[in-house]
């Protein structure tokens, strides 16, 4: 071999970023990069960005090309094997349904973003790290769209992702998070996907969800989703390497990183709202619960972190300490209001059966029996006298979460939490402190959100009566929406299993 | 308590990384999950080329670990020699 002439890793990273780069002549640097100051980040030197796994386009190629080959071998296998009859059960499918609807075109969003960052950013290292991710993210987007085509063959729900992600009243939680980021500068983009989602809080979806999916027999879901998270680890170092060069370049970046740190820490949690819901409530076989896994990957692992960045003077993000008084009540509180709206949702709802109560009770003892189990109980009859409980009144809309404020005070679950402001005559609402704060401090962008209940009210949906709105949402009504029992992705699951035994 | 930590895909190419990381940093922990190994340790893991090299009787390059990475906590190091998750001010200068 002729290792003694192959070029070392440092050395191939400066050719393969700084090499490729040049100062324009024709037109000056500003001109050519227009977004990068506004913000008011101040960039000294780019040079001083460096990927820290130091990785080139010409490796990046060979090593993406391998996982997809890695990855269609095993869809391919899944699918002449009929795949899908292997999961432990069937309302496992409702949470890849939730995945689809919800988080694939979430990552073409991201993908667009990167887009733009792979052509505005001054230094030429975080563009092409910025190159790299916009195919990795699209590149999910199309691996998700392709592994789930199986289940679509067998199963509701996964037909009209496309538009269901545009007009369907809870995906206006994922949808305006991705708007919202893509509607910032560069900088606090950056700050927000690749620091606070990426960094901070992707672990909750990938590692529980997809070890869950392994747990639960789909091996369609595990491999798309472990090979869209090895590219999240080079994703997550680009988010920590992007807090760091800031904090380096110029200590006038610290306060505005930090309240950029603090709205989408916010942001992202209330968006995982949908991830705990899928770990407590729609895993049949659990591998961890939503408090076990944001003692682990937040508090544990977001503390070091957190901790090892004070010495640039950043702190915890503002109301971490109420996602932590949450994490007994915000799965359960979640699962509750959806199976409420389980009439108007994409997918099937149902109420948990007795070992999962027992579950729960053991994960959470000191809030589930209290505050939860009896609600479902009085479900449970209610269903059993043919009476499944569905509610006919629209939600209250938090304006800038998106989603209804269902949750309760951080230290009263008594209460249901609201706050509210007035903005030049208008009333808004909130879900939380953490989401009066993002709007106060800049109102003239969320006084715009497209609400969903607000836009049904006005007329913008459809029509005035739920099976319309519904069906103006992309959702076949009858077969997408209602209770797992009786529904016909029961029926079928119950028929291939019996034609297979 | 300031852990650093790696995940890997259980699978076989993956197998003598993870085998190499336990004896490269004895003090760390290995949590086995469905389909996923976690190490931690901490402050600090690192895997050196030469010790992959000598399990898997071939030439490694640490970027191969692409492939089957789940997930990393920490400040990343890499070069051509070995991989380094740490907390605090990096060793290496930049």
């Amino acid at each position: 071999m002729s290792s003694t002439k192959k070029l070392g890793l440092r050395e191939k990273y400066r050719l393969m970023t700084r090499g490729l780069g040049w100062d324009t002549t024709y037109q000056p640097m500003e001109k050519v990069f227009p977004y990068q100051h506004f913000e008011g980040i101040k960039i000294h030197d780019w040079d001083k960005w460096e990927d820290p796994f130091r990785l080139t386009m010409d490796s990046y190629w060979k090593y993406q090309a391998e996982k997809d080959r890695k990855l269609y071998a095993i869809i391919d296998a899944f699918s002449q094997h009929n795949g899908h009859l292997n999961v432990s059960d069937p309302r496992y499918v409702n949470a890849l349904k939730l995945f689809l609807q919800g988080i694939t075109l979430s990552e073409y969003s991201a993908h667009r973003g990167f887009v733009h960052l792979g052509r505005q950013f001054g230094g030429v290292g975080p563009r092409v790290a910025a190159q790299m991710q916009a195919i990795d993210e699209v590149r999910h987007a199309q691996t998700q769209i392709h592994a789930l085509s199986h289940y679509n063959k067998h199963f509701s729900g996964f037909h009209n992702f496309n538009q269901m992600y545009d007009r369907l009243w809870y995906l206006s939680v994922p949808k305006s998070y991705f708007e919202d980021a893509l509607t910032a500068g560069p900088f606090e983009f950056l700050t927000a996907i690749s620091f606070s989602f990426e960094y901070v809080l992707t672990n909750l979806i990938f590692m529980p969800f997809m070890s869950g999916a392994a747990y639960n027999g789909d091996m369609a879901t595990v491999t798309f989703g472990f090979s869209a998270q090895s590219d999240e680890a080079r994703h997550m170092t680009m988010g920590l390497e992007v807090i760091k060069f800031m904090a380096e370049q110029d200590p006038d970046n610290i306060p505005i990183i930090q309240k950029w740190i603090d709205k989408w820490f916010w942001r992202g949690y209330r968006l995982l709202v949908l991830v705990a819901m899928m770990m407590d409530y729609m895993l049949p076989k659990r591998v961890m619960s939503w408090s076990e896994a944001w003692e682990m990957y937040f508090e544990q692992a977001g503390g070091a972190l957190f901790e090892d960045l004070a010495r640039y003077g950043f702190r915890m993000p503002k109301y971490a300490d109420v996602s932590i008084k949450e994490k007994g009540r915000y799965s359960h509180e979640a699962w509750a209001a959806l199976y409420s709206y389980g009439a108007a949702a994409g997918l099937h709802t149902w109420l948990p059966k007795q070992e999962e109560m027992d579950w729960l009770a053991e994960k959470y003892p000191d809030t589930f029996p209290d505050f939860y189990a009896k609600r479902l109980e009085h479900w449970r009859d209610m269903q059993q006298d043919g009476q499944r409980y569905y509610a006919s009144a629209l939600p209250q809309l938090c304006q800038v979460c998106q989603v209804p404020a269902w949750f309760t005070e951080p230290d009263d679950p008594h209460t249901l939490c609201k706050r509210e402001t007035e903005y030049k005559g208008q009333h808004y609402h909130f879900c939380s402190d953490g989401c009066k704060d993002i709007f106060d401090n800049e109102p003239e962008k969320y006084v715009q959100a497209w609400l969903p209940t607000h836009q049904v009210l006005q007329g913008n949906c459809g029509g005035a009566e739920l099976p319309d709105v519904l069906k103006w949402s992309g959702i076949d009504v009858g077969r997408d929406n209602m209770d797992f029992a009786g529904s016909e992705d029961e029926r079928h699951w119950n028929q291939s299993i019996g034609e297979r035994k | 308590m300031k852990l650093v930590y790696i995940a890997f895909q259980e699978n076989e190419e993956a197998s003598a990384v993870i085998a190499s990381f336990i004896e490269d940093n004895p003090s760390a922990t290995v949590r086995r999950y469905p389909a996923m190994v976690r190490i931690e340790a901490e402050g600090r893991l690192t895997v050196r080329r030469e010790t992959v090299e000598r399990r898997i009787g071939r030439e490694w390059d640490p970027q191969e670990m692409h492939l089957y990475i789940i997930s990393v906590s920490g400040n990343v190091n890499e070069t051509d020699d070995e991989f380094t998750l740490s907390w605090g001010q990096q060793e290496t200068a930049r």
